[in-house]
């Protein structure tokens, strides 16, 4: 027997009697990640929210402070930041809904068995396109001269332009698939035999979707609204493209960081986000959203 | 939230406020100094030149480093690599704040800094002072221009200057009848050009409302853009404010504002003599003036990182840059005054010095250089001034 064999054998032996040290060696990994990499990350962004920054040499002063947070609350300007973000993130949110649920109930219920493969395959096409490609295409598209000057102008329409409009049409372009997806898994698992028995029962189209489909479905409906209302609540590289000069927290965070070079005050501007989606998660973990994702 | 839940919060809330307070016992760097009046860090500057390491990486502004892939016709970094073997990587940073924060980093070897990064950068002790006596070429450098309060600190030359220009007003001349001549046309409220006009996105574009205030208001008595009391701060903000409500985007990104002027999302606004150059290399058709209240400006000067880890190569890329052929090339594509004056005679135009006012010292004293704001006004109102950090938070509240 080699060298290691005599290592390894009575090792083995120890893991095999007592599971728990095997399960704990085994586990050290993964978690050893997420909470050294990935909370210590979070950690470390908390605690230089309270630090400062020197305003001359832009040094980081490591001496606790609440400052950061006593202007971000009485900052009038940061609570009107944070309603926008989360107004739109709400807006986009809906608009996904109210044009995903169609799509995925056609491609659950409606379509074909051959066909569906194929409309998968198209919903998830454009995610394999780079996001900044296809910002920067909206950006062409919304602009003076763009496609939507072109095609609006005829019945007397004019462009969005660079601004809130443009943003929300760009992030709920982008974050559609995103909602389409879970929705279409939540119908897929709706078995068919309960819309018939609906129908037998006398109920027609609308009370079928209000009384059957629609609290079967919620779950998946609010799993698609976690994606689509975090994502927009954190994007910066979208409306520094096609937002013109609206301000939200993903780019004021973002210029924080870079432009401005206070990175203790974009940690403090970056707990915002982070409560919000917290009471967010929280509130989707009692409509039952997080089984469904 | 459940009680229990927020009881296996507050172990975590204590760790936090455990976290914050470590390190506190940091040097907090020299705060609230003078133009003059703080004593930079010591660190060592370059005794003797030696052999080059191979590679430099600068931090610059776009522009400033050209190695012919924007233009093929314009490049001055493949001559200087076949000479040296310094291999030149270019980092573009879009504004002041970036470039410190870059350098930072420590990553970098040089930085082509503005007035508003460069003191800021030497208290910090991120760059080093620069040994002139290693740069062949700074002899020949404009005196106007060497040991100048943005270059240099109690007689010690941190920097090699690079040039020097103003920040201009550009126009689409098939929108914007006739040729504006005045910064009013970005500054009116009720601008025919509304959602159309552009602005500079970072804090010191305030100044240029103070150097317009400065003509129009005299009441307000602005002598320094850079130095704002109270009520002079006050009525620059209010001026950006009304301004906002025209604006149509603010630039930092160069490639943006050349796009959005081609496109004519942008009709009106301020921006740099290279961003017209490209946009109308796009054949945009676009036209820049030095408006009659005068401008913001800039006055740049190569530094060397205190972390450098290619000094050499560091020291021959400043040598070049400044070097007549280099320096004219770069000026005339920049479209600013170069700052050797040998590359008067080398540049392709050969009434650029005089287009863009390389010995004009005159024209300069309209020009206010780009300037970190701090809190003492320099003059007999003491520290009553709004400094960078106010600035700063003004500028988010602009912006709304």
């Amino acid at each position: 027997m080699s060298a290691s064999g005599g290592v390894l054998r009575p090792a083995s032996r120890v893991l095999w009697r007592t599971p728990r040290l095997k399960l704990a060696l085994l586990l050290s990994g993964p978690v050893g990640w997420l909470v050294v990499a990935y909370l210590g990350s979070l950690f470390v962004l908390l605690a230089s929210a309270f630090w400062s920054t020197d305003s001359f040499t832009g040094n980081i002063v490591r001496r606790p402070t609440a400052d950061n947070f006593r202007a971000l609350l009485s900052g009038e300007v940061y609570r009107a930041i944070t309603l926008r973000t989360l107004l739109l993130a709400v807006g986009v949110t809906v608009i996904d809904v109210l044009l995903g649920f169609p799509i995925a109930f056609y491609m659950a219920k409606v379509a074909g068995r051959r066909f569906r493969p194929l409309l998968l395959a198209a919903l998830l096409t454009p995610l394999w396109a780079s996001y900044l490609v296809k910002a920067y295409a909206w950006r062409v598209m919304v602009g003076a001269g763009g496609v939507l000057e072109w095609a609006l102008a005829p019945v007397g329409g004019r462009a969005p332009g660079f601004g809130l409009t443009a943003l929300w049409i760009v992030l709920a372009y982008l974050w559609l698939p995103y909602m389409i997806l879970p929705i279409f898994a939540g119908l897929d698992r709706l078995p068919d035999s309960l819309l018939e028995a609906s129908a037998d029962l006398g109920a027609g189209a609308w009370r079928t979707f209000r009384a059957v489909i629609l609290p079967l479905t919620l779950p998946a409906v609010v799993a698609g609204s976690i994606f689509t209302f975090s994502l927009t609540l954190g994007d910066y590289v979208a409306v520094n493209i096609v937002g013109g000069k609206t301000q939200m927290l993903g780019n004021v965070i973002y210029a924080n960081v870079g432009a401005a070079n206070n990175l203790p005050f974009a940690a403090a501007l970056a707990t915002v986000p982070v409560a919000i989606m917290l009471v967010y998660l929280l509130a989707a973990r009692r409509a039952g959203a997080l089984e469904s994702l | 939230m459940q009680p229990k839940t927020l009881a296996r919060l507050v172990p975590l809330a204590a760790l936090l406020l455990a976290l914050a307070g470590c390190g506190s016992n940091e040097p907090s760097g020299s705060s609230g100094g003078g133009a003059q009046g703080f004593t930079p860090p010591k660190v060592p500057m370059l005794q003797s030149l030696g052999a080059g390491e191979g590679s430099v990486n600068l931090v610059a502004w776009a522009g400033y480093v050209e190695d012919g892939s924007t233009d093929p016709k314009v490049d001055w970094v493949t001559p200087f690599e076949k000479a040296t073997g310094c291999k030149v990587n270019v980092k573009v940073a879009a504004t002041s704040d970036e470039m410190v924060q870059l350098m930072k980093s420590g990553q970098y070897d040089a930085v082509s800094a503005s007035g508003d990064a460069s003191l800021r950068l030497i208290a910090a002790g991120d760059v080093a002072p620069v040994n002139t006596s290693l740069v062949k070429n700074y002899a020949d450098v404009f005196d106007a221009l060497k040991m100048q309060p943005w270059n240099s600190v109690k007689g010690v030359a941190y920097g090699i200057p690079h040039g020097r220009g103003a920040n201009l007003l550009m126009w689409r001349t098939d929108h914007v009848k006739p040729a504006p001549d005045s910064w009013g046309v970005v500054f009116d409220p009720s601008s025919p050009y509304k959602g159309k006009v552009t602005a500079y996105d970072s804090p010191i574009y305030i100044a240029d409302a103070a150097v317009y205030l400065k003509a129009t208001k005299p009441d307000l008595s602005i002598t320094n853009p850079y130095e704002l009391d109270d009520k002079q701060f006050q009525a620059s903000v209010d001026l950006l404010k009304r301004q906002a409500t025209v604006v149509g985007e603010y630039w930092s990104d160069y490639t943006k504002e050349i796009q959005a002027f081609k496109s004519g999302s942008s009709v009106v606004g301020t921006t740099w003599q290279i961003i017209a150059n490209l946009a109308k290399a796009d054949k945009a058709p676009v036209e820049v003036t030095l408006p009659k209240e005068g401008s913001t400006g800039w006055s740049d000067t190569w530094m060397v990182s205190s972390k450098a880890t290619h000094p050499n190569c560091a020291y021959m890329w400043m040598d070049h840059i400044v070097s007549p052929k280099a320096n004219a090339a770069v000026a005339e594509w920049f479209g600013e005054a170069p700052a050797n004056r040998l590359a008067c005679d080398q540049t392709a135009d050969k009434s650029h010095c005089d287009t863009f006012h390389a010995t004009d010292e005159a024209y300069f004293s309209k020009v206010a250089y780009w300037t970190t704001p701090i809190k003492d006004c320099g003059d007999a109102r003491g520290q009553v001034c709004k400094d960078y950090s106010e600035w700063t938070r003004a500028w988010t509240e602009i912006k709304g």
